[in-house]
């Protein structure tokens, strides 16, 4: 039998969640709404008595003091008349995340007959409102369909356990005719070629696959797990490329060949050195279609993805930072504009937002920093991007390899339908019916599995109790197992998976991509203590199976064979992939705007568009604090909200070394020039960690790319020439890339309309800082002092935020002299390590004008510019330009008055002018090339624009 | 000189502990971070230690409300312990999380008198990352807070607001509160829960046993501190170790 226990706050206390629900409700333009009550409800499977469900109730599931409950029918906190009362609850497929935590505590408590539990919330609505915006409200916001659904009256909402018979189920595939085999193709996600080709070798195998077999292979073979796309051999009009990774990022890693990279483009995340006696890995990651359509779990599940590719790099890393890049359609878009089936891009932010901050936040890794991009191309397919860099001890540093005998264990959270072909999923295109269709892909995390399990793989590794480890991402065991086992061979007994429910099949067993899994590779004699160390941590690990020496993959369900795989077949059987890239029809031809009105109004209006505004909204829902290694926070300044450059921590409590980390992204750039928007945000990325003093020395870089229709043509040829310029400036700064990661299919088709991102290249980069009582942060720091910029301007308006202010094209976008780039870096950051600089900051959207303005309103004083002594690259002959011109490598600098001397001499040879002064009066003056004042506006109004926008 | 004991528990979900074991050594105390269960099953013994600490994070992931389920634990769990432990003159540290499992576990505002105020969610909705100026109240009997009157620490919490029901307001020891910075009634986000009257941090009758929004342990080197790179002012503060110091003065002492 079934007990409810309701629990609300007094009535006499405001609850946030009230008002929250309330303001999500009226941003949907219902306004007749006028009050709303929340209340938690707990259904328990058990019988209890009357005394024990009071305890239930005011011992465990509300806090007595400032709670309510109501037991079995009884309502709390709602008062009469309402206009409506739903109660909503997890669907019955879905892992109820609290479950697990009322069944200990509960136990706790004294009781014990309480078998399952479940949770859900009830909302009451007062006002008037009509069915139409009840359903509207229901489905907008207080529930996702995907995973919650409003409870009928009498409903059960306690998962029937389903039974499952097994039974071993072969395909036909050898009997099928071309119809028949491209239908079977395209639901396991093959192309033709790979269609066949796994034909032929059943052929020569002498029989039919098993439905597992083909699983396996399709998953492996993904574009999410392969990059095929990547590995492809490319037409590119006439130019022969085999495998671009290979021949051009990869390749500049293995020319400049620092002997500080310790593991590049080999295990889940890129590892360095980090003191000779640590080393340091950092992996970037995106979960994009899962956030689409649902944004918290999906945000969620990728953060704790890359979480997992950290923790499995190597003999295991302990995370230590997380950098998180969110790309949305502009939150003010209207309801008109949005296409059918999709999420409104303000609720995909929140729900992204709270998905990875909930997530982090209680992983306990701080969020050093991130940012932002909006463009309306994002509409149906926004971009996550989560990043982690763990620090282990260096000879934990290399892929480990496991020996036969070795025993397969799997560690962490129950197995379950989650994310079934969410693999497939991830590389295919989202359309009306995703919402519909995606339902087994979405997967809930616990963070706390996951913390747990850190805990413990953290002993166990410094115990030396495991081989070999790796995480359960996309393809769930198929992928981890598979490629763990690929040198070796492996044997799983699928029937030992621990799961979740019953009623899972040996193939979705297999496939299941249920969160917080790892696994190790056990030698027999070290597997008690590794359980030892489990056991004492709460965590669960189980026995699955043995790696082997048969080089093949061996499935047992029940004892029988469901499936037997060679693995030179299952690594090496692909076939490459050919595709044609050519260069697009028409030359870009956008020109110049004509001068704005007025600069000053310009500078404000550029300081509240989306892109360049403060992100503190998101930034401070972050724990960007905990591990107390923060150095450089992301929000700087004398009030703390500042937009910091690169963000820089100590990960060693009680060494000065340090990190610095940034990212650089700069999506318009691309719709005008591939190659320089990516050789851009190299640049970005590397000048942001200039600008805090970190080194050219030791920077590693990852590159995250997510395009559109990848294999377009047009789109190829893009990608080609952005993988080019990452080669080119990898070489050109000596920063190494050292992993990566692809999404290339996110465009979505609606009624016949296709929407496709914009080329999205996200450069991540991270750079060892010796002494991190060096690094400066980018505020103004005195009245009196000089301010210089560094680096050339040239007339490079295309794509900048001012062409996007007065909606015209450019004509030319920002390129990168990489010599001249690389000369001024490093005597830049030799200046301010030798504390010759004060202030630094990097120039990017917006460039000088916004530069100038955002140090000021940081330290609260003024700036008196002049732009005349503004080092150009080129004659410019207009304010606006050298103003707003986001020409790359250069900065604003700040050097008191008694290092001119010295500072000038260490930027001999580079281009620096003295621009003006910092001055106490808390306005930025600028003056144009002739002399006359162009923008006076005080930092206050500055600051407010630029806090405007997404001040929620 | 014997190093004092300090005993830094932790839960699923815990994750400030680390940092505050650091702290902890900093201060000259010998700590050691022990799981929940370990001492529950009885092979760590609080007897052992003359500081108890409970560090921030997520304990069980504050499902069924911030700290409660580490909080049963204590009570049902631990009671004796933590009894004798009190009695004897230990001193408890219960930061963030730890505060909020002290409130709920019924050791603050009265030790042992059951859960009499409560840490509801921020009044902003909103887990919120930042750092805030703090007052501390002159004249409490606390043992943490000596020799400091103001100082800057860092919050980060979703639920920090102190509500205290008319019935137990006169048994509240405030030690430390928000404060604006030019000394008027702080508003948010210098107050960024809407806590009872500011307060940030509250300690027992006893002055041994305290409790707080804040991190410590966030603020043990003068790099710590958000304005650092701004002018020399801040390179020997160094504010939150004093809590720590003053714990260990007052262990090496009792």
């Amino acid at each position: 039998m079934a007990h409810r226990i309701e629990v609300a706050l007094r009535d006499d206390l405001v609850d946030p969640r009230e008002v929250d629900v309330l303001s999500s409700i009226r941003d949907l333009g219902i306004t007749g709404i006028e009050r709303v009550t929340v209340a938690d409800v707990y259904w328990l499977a058990g019988s209890l008595s009357d005394a024990e469900l009071r305890t239930a109730g005011s011992g465990l599931l509300s806090d007595p003091v400032a709670q309510v409950c109501g037991y079995d029918g009884e309502h709390v906190r709602e008062t009469k008349p309402y206009s409506c009362a739903m109660e909503t609850a997890y669907n019955r497929g879905v892992n109820d995340p609290l479950e697990y935590t009322i069944l200990k505590g509960i136990q706790d408590v004294g009781i014990d007959g309480v078998a399952r539990a479940r949770s859900g919330t009830r909302y009451v609505l007062y006002g008037s409102c009509g069915p139409r915006e009840i359903e509207m409200l229901t489905q907008r916001v207080l529930l996702n369909p995907l995973i919650q659904h409003v409870v009928e009256p009498g409903e059960d909402v306690f998962p029937i356990e389903p039974t499952y018979e097994f039974e071993l189920r072969h395909v036909p595939l050898l009997q099928m005719d071309e119809l028949e085999r491209g239908r079977l193709a395209a639901s396991f996600g093959f192309s033709m070629s790979e269609m066949d080709a796994v034909a032929q070798h059943f052929q020569s195998v002498g029989r039919e696959p098993t439905d597992v077999e083909l699983e396996t292979l399709a998953q492996t073979w993904s574009e999410h797990c392969v990059h095929k796309t990547f590995k492809a051999r490319i037409d590119c009009d006439g130019e022969h490329i085999d495998n671009l990774l290979r021949s051009t990022i990869m390749q500049a890693t293995r020319q400049l060949n620092k002997d500080w990279c310790l593991s590049v483009f080999e295990d889940n995340a890129g590892v360095i050195d980090f003191d000779d006696d640590n080393a340091v890995c950092f992996k970037a990651e995106t979960h994009n279609h899962p956030s689409a359509v649902e944004p918290y779990g999906g945000a969620a599940t990728g953060l704790g993805g890359v979480v997992r590719d950290v923790l499995g790099t190597g003999l295991g890393a302990r995370p230590i930072l997380n950098t998180d890049v969110f790309c949305f359609a502009p939150p003010d878009m209207s309801y008109e504009d949005l296409p059918p089936g999709v999420l409104h891009p303000r609720r995909v932010f929140k729900g992204v937002r709270a998905g990875v901050a909930d997530y982090g936040n209680r992983l306990g890794i701080p969020t050093v920093n991130g940012t932002l991009r909006f463009d309306p191309r994002y509409v149906g397919n926004p971009l996550v991007f989560c990043g982690t860099a763990g620090v282990m001890p260096r000879w934990a540093a290399r892929i480990g390899r496991q020996q036969p005998g070795d025993l397969v264990v799997l560690m962490g959270g129950r197995t379950g339908r989650d994310g079934i072909h969410g693999v497939t999923f991830a590389s295919e295109k989202l359309d009306d019916s995703s919402v519909d269709s995606s339902r087994s892909a979405v997967q809930i995390g616990n963070p706390i599995v996951e913390k747990k399990m850190i805990d413990a793989l953290m002993q166990a590794r410094d115990r030396h109790l495991y081989r070999r480890i790796t995480d359960c991402g996309g393809g769930g065991l198929s992928s981890a197992v598979g490629e763990m086992g690929e040198k070796t061979g492996v044997r799983v007994y699928l029937d030992r998976v621990p799961l979740k429910y019953a009623g899972l099949s040996y193939d979705e067993i297999w496939i299941s991509e249920s969160q917080e899994r790892m696994i190790v590779a056990v030698p027999p004699k070290n597997v008690d203590e590794l359980m030892k160390i489990c056991a004492s941590e709460g965590v669960e690990a189980t026995v699955i199976g043995e790696f082997t020496e048969s080089r093949r993959l061996e499935l047992l369900y029940n004892d029988v064979l469901v499936g037997d795989l060679d693995m030179g077949f299952l690594h090496g059987g692909r076939p490459q992939l050919e595709l044609t890239a050519s260069a697009p029809q028409q030359q870009w031809s956008g020109e110049d705007p004509a001068p704005a009105a007025s600069l000053g109004n310009a500078l404000l209006q550029i300081l509240s568009s989306l892109n360049v505004c403060s992100k503190e909204w998101v930034i401070r829902q972050y724990d960007h604090e905990v591990q107390g290694s923060s150095v450089l926070k992301p929000l700087v300044g004398r009030d703390a909200d500042g937009p910091g450059d690169a963000a820089v921590i100590r990960p060693l409590l009680d060494s000065t070394r340090g990190l610095a980390v940034s990212n650089g992204i700069n999506t318009r750039y691309g719709d005008v020039d591939a190659y320089w928007m990516a050789a851009s945000a190299i640049d970005e990325a590397i000048r942001q960690l200039v600008a805090v003093g970190a080194g050219l020395e030791r920077v590693a870089l990852l590159d995250n790319f997510c395009w559109g229709q990848g294999a377009e043509p047009e789109s190829l040829w893009a990608l080609v020439q952005s993988c080019k310029a990452c080669h080119d400036m990898s070489l050109a700064y000596g920063t190494p890339f050292i992993s990566g990661k692809d999404s290339l299919n996110n465009f979505s088709v609606f009624r016949g309309r296709t929407i496709a991102i914009p080329h999205t290249l996200l450069i991540s980069a991270i750079a060892v800082v010796p002494d991190t009582e060096k690094v400066i942060s980018m505020d103004v720091k005195s009245a009196g002092n000089a301010l210089y910029v560094v680096g050339n301007t040239f007339s490079e308006l295309a794509g900048s935020e001012y062409c996007a202010l007065l909606d015209d094209a450019g004509k030319k976008v920002p390129e990168v002299r990489p010599e001249m780039a690389c000369a001024t870096m490093k005597a830049l950051s030799a200046a301010i390590n030798e504390g010759l600089v004060v202030a630094c900051h990097d120039m990017s959207e917006g460039g000088l004008a916004v530069a100038v303005a955002e140090m000021a309103f940081s330290g609260g004083l003024g700036t008196s510019v002049n732009l005349a002594a503004v080092p150009l690259g080129e004659s410019i002959d207009r304010d606006d330009i050298v103003l707003f011109s986001e020409s790359n490598s250069r900065f604003v600098v700040e050097v008191p008055l008694s290092s001119v001397q010295q500072f000038e001499q260490r930027m001999e040879g580079i281009a620096c002018g003295q621009i003006g002064t910092v001055i106490e009066d808390a306005v930025v003056h600028i003056q144009g090339l002739d002399g006359t004042l162009v923008i006076s506006v005080p930092v206050t109004e500055l600051k407010a624009a630029w806090k405007r926008p997404l001040d929620w | 000189m014997k190093k004092p004991r300090a005993l830094i528990i932790r839960a699923p979900g815990t994750n400030c502990d680390v940092e505050a074991a650091y702290a902890f050594e900093l201060a000259g105390a010998e700590p050691s971070l022990v799981h929940i269960n370990r001492t529950i099953s009885g092979q760590v013994s609080l007897r052992d230690y003359s500081i108890f600490m409970i560090p921030g994070g997520f304990s069980y992931g504050d499902d069924l409300g911030a700290g409660k389920v580490m909080a049963n634990e204590l009570e049902r769990r631990l009671h004796d312990q933590l009894m004798e432990f009190v009695n004897r003159g230990g001193v408890v540290l219960g930061v963030c999380n730890g505060f909020q499992v002290l409130v709920r576990a019924g050791l603050l505002p009265v030790p042992f008198g059951g859960q009499r105020v409560s840490l509801l969610p921020n009044e902003s909705g909103r887990f919120e990352c930042r750092w805030v100026r703090l007052s501390v109240e002159p004249g409490n009997p606390c043992i943490f807070t000596r020799g400091i009157d103001s100082l800057d620490l860092a919050v980060a919490h979703g639920e920090g607001r102190l509500y205290v029901p008319a019935w137990t307001a006169a048994e509240i020891v405030p030690v430390l509160r928000y404060a604006s910075s030019d000394g008027s009634e702080p508003v948010y986000p210098d107050d960024p829960n809407g806590s009872f009257e500011h307060i940030a941090g509250l300690c027992d009758a006893s002055g041994r046993i305290l409790g707080l929004m804040p991190h410590p342990e966030r603020f043990v080197r003068s790099s710590h501190h958000p304005r650092w790179t701004a002018v020399g002012d801040f390179s020997q503060a160094s504010d939150g170790l004093i809590f720590f110091k003053n714990a260990v003065d007052f262990a090496l002492r009792a």
